[in-house]
């Protein structure tokens, strides 16, 4: 195993092994994943992501923090999030056994909700009094107004026009639980938009606004901070996994868009070389055209939104808008970390189609009962392919991260029902 | 070294006068129109160009200047079409400094090297890449000093006493006193106090310090340009382009002249600052 780029292992995080060549030790001081991440931000914005960055140190090693974080996850959202084994999947793909963190089941029904909290209680810690924050599928819009309605800040939603409209289910609980949702009409209204539009706001409104970034992404201390408040998935799945069958599970799957769900299940098993990892990618309507998403497997490093990382661009360096059928994978960029570690070949990055996700969202619906969102739905996807070329006794685990209540109506107007 | 820019603010010292700098969008709304307006500026009265290098994301602009880059890339724009124009320009100018002005991705696509000697060779004489703060100057800020052109940063309301060195340190050419938190096309903030942030920025360079965001008059130029060594005027110039479209957002005969008479009239103002400051 290898891994390069690092510099300074472990002066991050406390808690990480300090073994050599691990691939748990960034970033680097600088918000380095190897040539990937940084800060590439306007002067404006500089010393707000300074200060962040020294609270959050802060606050990673301030037990009190950790400790309100916990009461949070288990009293609000309802964690840990049981691990579910899939008997009728596994039977019916006829290989490996099935489980799945179960993650849909989180108070808002997505694993969004567990940046959120440790990021609001950090907000509160820097006395800002006012939250915005960028959406897609708009999980990430609902997490972020409840913890805002829960710790009584005013919140603002950024949201792609095209985005408000298919995940309209999501813009009304916004509303009610008291955030304004402002609809980005800028190229094709999608996540990369809404981005820039809260980025706008935040560099206009420096003195009392937190931008609560929703996925692992962005400048440092982003990636970091959130990768680190979304690994609760994968620090549950390792004991639940070792104290139900004994041992670790031999791959994981879970979606990316921005990263986030991915890499909370991903990197408490890094250091685990015989886990294999699969980062499933929005496919779009195939890589041969225009109509995806898959930064990683068919973009090149590029910075756009405060780091280097994997885009899907033009010869000229304009990002290109993509498409995705699930408005959470919608996005033409991926969190630093994995393309760092998709470099480094720790983890596969494979890509789905919108057909193929759609197929998998019905079977899994039918035959155990639940609704997945689009986004996990890539990553089943992928777990149907997978399962059955793997033997018996192998274990797949894959983040079940959102539930699909929000996007019926997407599916219901490709399948031809009015609802 | 000494480039362009350091030559102009030397000669306007002299004259006793602040610089206008000028931005517009390359390629808005076509590649010949734009090119008309950069040659008519320097007449009209503009000190120094900002050029502006399109990009399909402009995190820190408003929408005026969005749309000019959506009009300037739907036309072809490109960066290799935007170094075209500044070789087009210096063909017939050679002292008017020209800056280009933008983000860093298409300059990393291009390649780094490769772009400051082509940027060079084209006539440029200094960089404003937003998304580039001094703890990224190893990118883009050291090699381009390294092959001749200034480096202009961006200070603004939020960098403290304690950031100002780190932003001042490896700029050149200018400092470009960003008047305001938030997104260029915004209103005009307080000029007191953007009159006392530029003071104390003096305090710690001997660098010109040119004003913008927000500056849309001769009025505001002339205030500002009592203390500033320049003002940028950036939104209302564009809006000026856009507003002489046909509905199509093809130029017009009217457009490079209206660029022009409104630069005419930005110019008085910086005219104008120190004989009112004399009186
Ligand atoms: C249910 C669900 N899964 C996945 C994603 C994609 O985000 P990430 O890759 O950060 O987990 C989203 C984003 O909106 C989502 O709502």
């Amino acid at each position: 195993m290898k891994t390069t780029g690092m510099q300074q292992p472990g002066v991050y995080d406390v808690d990480q092994p300090t073994q050599p060549n691990s691939y748990r030790t960034g970033p680097d001081e600088q918000g380095m994943f190897g040539i990937y991440g940084g800060r590439f931000v306007a002067e404006t914005l500089m010393p707000l992501i300074l200060e962040l960055e020294a609270e959050w140190e802060k606050a990673k090693s301030d037990p009190a923090f950790k400790a309100e974080l916990e009461n949070l996850n288990t009293h609000y959202t309802g964690r840990p999030s049981p691990l579910y084994f899939a008997e009728r999947l596994t039977e019916h793909l006829g290989g490996a056994k099935v489980y799945f963190k179960r993650d849909e089941l989180n108070h808002t029904g997505s694993h969004k909700i567990n940046n959120c909290l440790g990021q609001i209680l950090l907000a509160k810690r820097m006395g800002k009094t006012r939250i915005i924050a960028e959406t897609g599928a708009g999980q990430h819009g609902v997490a972020s107004a409840t913890v805002a309605a829960r710790f009584g800040f005013p919140c603002e939603v950024y949201m792609g026009a095209t985005d408000v409209e298919r995940q309209a289910p999501n813009v009304f609980r916004m509303k009610l639980l008291g955030a304004k949702v402002n609809p980005v009409t800028a190229g094709h209204g999608t996540l990369k938009d809404a981005m820039n539009e809260a980025l706008r706001d935040w560099v206009t409104n420096v003195d009392d606004t937190y931008y609560l970034i929703g996925t692992a992404a962005g400048p440092h201390p982003y990636p970091e901070m959130v990768r680190e408040f979304q690994s609760v998935i994968g620090r549950e799945t390792r004991e639940q996994m070792l104290a139900t069958e004994g041992r670790l599970p031999d791959m994981l799957v879970a979606a990316v868009g921005g990263g986030s769900n991915a890499i909370g299940l991903f990197h408490p098993f890094l250091d685990d070389p015989t886990v294999r990892m699969v980062g499933v990618e929005a496919g779009g309507k195939g890589l041969d055209g225009e109509e995806h998403c898959a930064s990683l497997t068919s973009g090149s490093p590029g910075v756009l939104h405060g780091n280097r990382t994997y885009l899907l661009q033009d010869g000229d360096g304009q990002i290109k808008e993509g498409h995705s059928i699930s408005a959470g994978l919608d996005y033409p960029g991926i969190g630093p970390e994995h393309s760092w570690l998709k470099d480094s070949g720790r983890v596969e990055y494979v890509p789905i189609l919108d057909t193929e996700a759609l197929e998998a969202f019905q079977l899994l619906t039918r035959i155990e009962g639940i609704i997945p969102a689009l986004e996990p739905s890539h990553a089943l996807a992928e777990v149907i392919k997978r399962a059955p070329k793997m033997g018996k006794d192998q274990i797949i685990v894959m983040n079940l991260c959102g539930r699909g209540d929000k996007d019926i109506f997407t599916v219901g107007k490709i399948l031809g029902v009015e609802l | 070294m000494t480039t362009r820019i350091d030559t102009k603010f030397a000669s306007l010292k002299a004259e006793g006068r602040p610089a206008l700098v000028t931005y517009f969008m390359g390629g808005d709304p076509d590649y010949a129109t734009s090119l008309a307006i950069m040659k008519a500026l320097p007449g009209a009265g503009s000190d120094v160009i900002e050029l502006g290098m399109a990009f399909s994301d402009p995190m820190a602009d408003g929408p005026a200047i969005q749309l000019a880059g959506q009009r300037a890339l739907k036309a072809g724009q490109s960066l290799v079409r935007t170094l075209d124009l500044a070789r087009d320009f210096r063909k017939e100018d050679d002292t008017t400094p020209i800056v280009l002005m933008g983000y860093y991705n298409p300059i990393y696509i291009y390649g780094v090297e490769r772009f400051l000697v082509d940027a060079k060779a084209a006539g440029v004489d200094g960089l404003i890449v937003v998304d580039l703060p001094p703890e990224m100057d190893d990118e883009l800020c050291i090699p381009a000093m390294a092959a001749g052109l200034n480096f202009i940063r961006l200070a603004t309301p939020t960098t403290d006493a304690k950031r100002l060195p780190a932003v001042l340190h490896n700029t050149s050419g200018f400092v470009y006193y960003v008047s305001m938190n938030g997104i260029t096309g915004s209103a005009i903030a307080d000029t007191t106090k953007i009159e006392a942030a530029v003071r104390r920025i003096k305090q710690h360079t001997d660098l010109p310090i040119c004003v913008g965001f927000g500056v849309k008059t001769a009025e505001h130029a002339r205030v500002i340009g009592q203390y500033a060594d320049g003002v940028v005027v950036g939104t209302a110039i564009v809006n000026q382009i856009a507003l002489s479209l046909d509905a199509e957002n093809r130029a017009t005969a009217d457009t490079v002249q209206s660029v022009a008479t409104m630069v005419r009239g930005l110019a008085t103002g910086v005219r104008a600052a120190r004989l009112a400051a004399a009186e």
